[in-house]
């Protein structure tokens, strides 16, 4: 079920413009305020307020002991996190970039993701495990990932991407209010760091009071009959710029924002390619196995008649290469996404 | 020792210059000649200098994401090195590594950007050492923020169990990234590690580059010897952030300013004058390294960048024949990526 695009140029007064970070940390102070069993484990989250800027300001409120730096040990405060959920308690915590998570895969995946399943509903692991992601500023190979695939492909994770404050605020009350693990994968582009400029969409209007969106609804960001373009995170902000760009050309693509991979709203999807008939797909994941073949594969699933014409733009399976050309070539730009569009149009 | 230790802090020095070209007055990390992460070991000298000193280029290094001073100190090439942090084509690694992925096979150096994940390379290196019967050893490098963290703990136990050729060098410099030692592990110091694994443990708690050298001395020994690895922990000092843009917040002014104010370089230099060495040595080493500084940076500069191409090579040293499996179009199928990696 997609939700109408909010306008937010005609936001009230009462909507504040907020950064990314800033809604995200909203979000997490409301609960923590709401329920004393939720706090927040990471490093460098205390008097740092997050690398990314995920915890400002929550250590002066809530103290060490619910703002917790935690060792370089991602095994054991992850693993921790989910003995604490599984205990009753709403951990939230973050691993600072996700390109780190093969030092705690297990815990994330054999316990974490695994544990209400094989207790056959016996526990629940109601933690959020927050996550940089992305590139875009050439942090090389080790830290410029997002690997949305990895995490969406193992079951017993939810697996949020937002891509405005509106959602990211959203989007964590209802993952802090999840009964299940969710993966929380923030766009360290999108979160409005002085030292890593915003593109201008993720600031938006954000109301004060506590608000959850639903996981598993995309958001059609632009309606358009000519060409459907499935996006997500710092992508939905590049596909949305080639819209623009190709509205002066007389073609009118359909921009929609996934936000949650997991569960994933095929029905929007579907409901966009019926009409268009056209389906370009575009992340910042590696290609193959990824999130754009599954998308596709629903498209072809639910819609196969419908469908003229399929590309999809990702990571062309290389490691996320240093040098600015090599890195640039790699991931999909404003540019190459109106070309593809233009090409599926033809 | 001195001479690359001055070359070391120099480089550093020379590097804050050139990253903040087009990153001022607004601090945009991706703009500018180097851009991403810089993580400079201004205060770390000794210890890369000090340990490096008995090494061959046969024996291995792995380094953590703060290398420069061990990469200058185990003689990597240090124009390619310059050109790699430059994002170019003749860099070591062409480009696609950057600062914190560092690799030169010619002295045997790599370096991983994950805390404590270059530990077990290294075990891996002696391992190979070891049954092929030389005598090379393996050195792996890490942070104190490092000492809590698995893989740093498992390769003690396997160097241990298997009494291999490898040597652990703690850099404490007392903050990873925002955190204290003190709030992250109960132990006075690093070196302590050791005996819960029955290997030695030897803690040097001053940045006294003599003293590093000794201590080296004696575990590179034991390790070429066949009598297994050594842990040992420097106290060294960060006299930056620990990242270029960090603002050290959390930091008190005091100890920033204690940081600064014990340099390993200068109580070096006094240590050689009182041995007799004299000014005018000093100062020709100290040319020498600059010199040795300037000439790779301008090299550097003057490097071509990487054709955007070349993003799809090197992925696989034996690469499949043309990946006609996926289904994109030619505009955006990478060319034939059967070139690798060799001498250039």
């Amino acid at each position: 079920m997609a939700t109408e695009s909010r306008d937010y140029t005609e936001a009230t007064e009462t909507d504040r413009e907020l950064t990314m970070s800033r809604a995200m940390v909203e979000a997490i102070a409301w609960e923590m305020r709401e329920n004393e069993e939720v706090f927040y484990m990471g490093e460098d989250v205390a008097d740092y307020g997050g690398i990314f800027s995920s915890t400002t300001g929550l250590l002066d409120e809530f103290g060490r002991d619910r703002v917790m730096d935690v060792p370089i040990s991602e095994t054991a405060y992850l693993g921790a996190a989910v003995g604490a959920a599984q205990a009753g308690m709403r951990p939230i915590a973050e691993l600072m970039f996700v390109d780190f998570f093969g030092v705690a895969m297990d815990q994330i995946y054999n316990n974490m993701a695994k544990n209400t399943y094989m207790s056959g509903g016996s526990f629940s692991v109601p933690m959020v495990l927050t996550t940089a992601v992305g590139g875009t500023y050439n942090d090389a190979g080790q830290h410029s990932q997002t690997l949305y695939g990895t995490f969406a492909h193992l079951p017993g994770m939810k697996v949020v991407v937002p891509s405005t404050a509106y959602d990211a605020k959203g989007l964590m009350h209802t993952a802090i209010r999840d009964d299940d693990p969710v993966v929380y994968m923030f766009h360290k582009r999108l979160m409005g760091l002085g030292w890593m400029p915003s593109p201008s969409g993720p600031k938006t209007g954000v109301s004060e009071e506590d608000y959850a969106i639903p996981f598993g609804e995309a958001d059609v960001k632009r309606p358009g009959d000519d060409v459907t373009v499935v996006t997500l995170g710092l992508h939905v902000h590049r596909a949305m710029e080639a819209a623009e760009r190709l509205d002066d050309d007389g073609i009118d693509a359909e921009v929609i924002d996934l936000r949650t991979l997991v569960p994933l709203d095929t029905e929007t999807v579907l409901d966009s390619v019926r009409k268009t008939g056209k389906l370009l797909v575009v992340d910042e994941d590696y290609r193959s196995f990824g999130v754009t073949g599954e998308i596709i594969a629903r498209a072809a699933e639910g819609a196969l008649d419908d469908l003229s014409a399929v590309k999809r733009l990702a990571i062309h399976d290389v490691p996320i290469p240093y040098a600015r050309p090599l890195e640039d070539e790699v991931n999909p730009g404003t540019d190459d996404i109106a070309a593809a569009v233009r090409e599926l149009h033809e | 020792m001195y001479e690359q230790m001055v070359t070391a802090r120099h480089y550093e020095e020379r590097l804050v210059d050139e990253y903040l070209v087009g990153k001022q007055p607004a601090f945009d990390i991706s703009a500018g000649p180097i851009p991403g992460e810089l993580h400079l070991a201004a205060g770390h000298e000794a210890s890369g200098a000090g340990v490096c000193m008995h090494l061959r280029d046969d024996d291995t290094v792995t380094a953590p994401h703060r290398p420069h001073h061990i990469a200058i100190a185990k003689g990597v090439d240090l124009k390619r090195m310059t050109a790699e942090i430059f994002g170019r084509k003749t860099g070591l690694c062409r480009g696609k590594g950057g600062h914190m992925h560092l690799f030169d096979p010619d002295v045997n150096f790599a370096c991983a950007g994950i805390i404590a994940q270059g530990c077990p390379p290294a075990v891996g290196a002696a391992m190979a050492a070891k049954k092929r019967n030389t005598d090379s050893v393996a050195v792996a490098f890490l942070g104190e923020g490092a000492i809590d963290q698995g893989g740093f703990l498992e390769s003690l136990n396997l160097a241990a169990v298997h009494d291999l050729p490898v040597v652990f060098v703690v850099e404490d410099n007392d903050w990873a990234i925002s955190m204290p030692k003190d709030r992250v592990t109960d132990v006075q110091n690093g070196a302590q590690r050791a005996a819960g694994f029955d290997l030695p443990g030897v803690r040097i708690d001053s940045d006294d580059a003599t003293a590093v050298y000794e201590a080296a001395g004696e575990a590179v020994m034991r390790a070429r010897d066949g009598n297994g690895p050594t842990l040992i922990e420097v106290q060294v000092h960060r006299r930056m952030g620990h990242f270029m843009g960090d603002a050290e917040a959390y930091r008190p002014e005091a100890d920033i300013d204690r940081a600064k104010q014990r340099d390993s370089i200068e109580r070096l230099a006094a240590d050689l004058r009182s041995h007799g060495v004299t000014d005018d040595d000093i100062d020709e080493m100290r040319e020498r390294a600059h010199g040795r500084v300037e000439a790779a940076i301008s090299w550097a500069k003057e490097q071509p960048e990487p054709e955007p191409a070349e993003a799809y090579e090197n992925v696989f040293t034996n690469p499949p024949a043309q990946a006609a499996t996926d289904g994109g179009s030619a505009a955006d199928a990478p060319g034939d990526a059967g070139e690798t990696g060799g001498d250039n």
